[in-house]
């Protein structure tokens, strides 16, 4: 069974945002939440690197392990996805992603937080699979209509690599190959680098 | 003025009585993503939906000739 995970190669990304701009027109996300974003290191030094951040569905997920109403659930591929229903939007999440993915929209009354929103791999949510709610709540789920994030399908440099760990790690593995660098990956140590503990 | 506060006082006590229940009821079920969306005009084709491991070879094949130019590109 394939394990899905994200790679983003920092030797190919030019931080035109496409991905985030792909992810906000598929999904429909609220303004003033972007489940995907680009964030550039050293900006304006020469050698400067940018990185496309989102959810890593990590295999040691800090996200399930904090959240007080236990509203995360991690699929068979290894997506981890919450229930919106249940979540109360205490913000603990937000506090213990080490990559900012979990947003708030502030849509409730005096700016109070809402329920969070993420990344979903576009995985969908608890919902029936393409349905109008399950789109409302988590946007499209292409997982199941057979395709990718529409990030890493929409990324016109293919820094972004989303499917398979095996797949992508090889796509990766052989660029590195090729160009005799760039093998650093920015977050997979900390998002993959942990086994999943049992019952996770 | 005291059948005012008795009835404002039984109002307040009867308040919890409209309380609804709150109990945790953990995480609804998720059907497999292999399983489909039933929606036909979005579906990729070359997999039939509920076949794990088709869906699983789609995706791993889509992933690499959509995603490895080394691949692609003429030698």
């Amino acid at each position: 069974m394939a394990r899905m995970k994200f790679i983003c190669d920092a030797e190919r990304c030019i931080e035109c945002n496409g991905c985030v701009t792909a992810c906000k027109n598929e999904h429909e996300v609220p303004w003033g939440v972007n489940r995907r974003r680009v964030v550039t290191l050293n900006d304006g030094v020469p050698g400067e690197k940018s990185i496309s951040v989102a959810c890593m569905h990590c295999s040691d997920a800090p996200c399930m392990a904090v959240c007080p109403v236990n509203c995360f659930y991690k699929t068979e591929e290894g997506v981890v996805l919450h229930d919106k229903d249940i979540c109360i939007g205490c913000g603990y999440c937000s506090y213990a992603c080490p990559f900012g993915a979990p947003q708030f929209p502030s849509t409730g009354t005096f700016g109070v937080r809402g329920k969070m929103d993420k990344c979903t791999f576009c995985a969908g949510g608890p919902e029936e699979h393409g349905s109008q709610a399950e789109f409302e709540k988590y946007g499209r789920n292409r997982l199941a209509e057979g395709k990718l994030p529409a990030c890493a399908e929409m990324c016109s440099t293919k820094a972004l690599l989303a499917g398979d760990g095996d797949v992508v790690a090889d796509i990766l593995r052989g660029r590195v190959l090729a160009r005799g660098k760039g093998a650093e990956v920015w977050g997979w140590g900390t998002a993959y680098g942990n086994q999943a503990k049992p019952g996770a | 003025m005291k059948k005012t506060i008795f009835i404002i006082g039984f109002a307040a006590l009867l308040v919890a009585c409209g309380e609804k229940p709150q109990e945790v009821k953990g995480v609804r079920t998720d059907k497999p993503v292999y399983s489909g969306t039933g929606v036909a005009s979005f579906t990729e084709p070359g997999w039939k939906a509920g076949d794990k491991d088709g869906w699983a070879n789609h995706l791993k094949a889509r992933a690499s000739y959509g995603q490895d130019d080394h691949a692609r590109a003429p030698k």
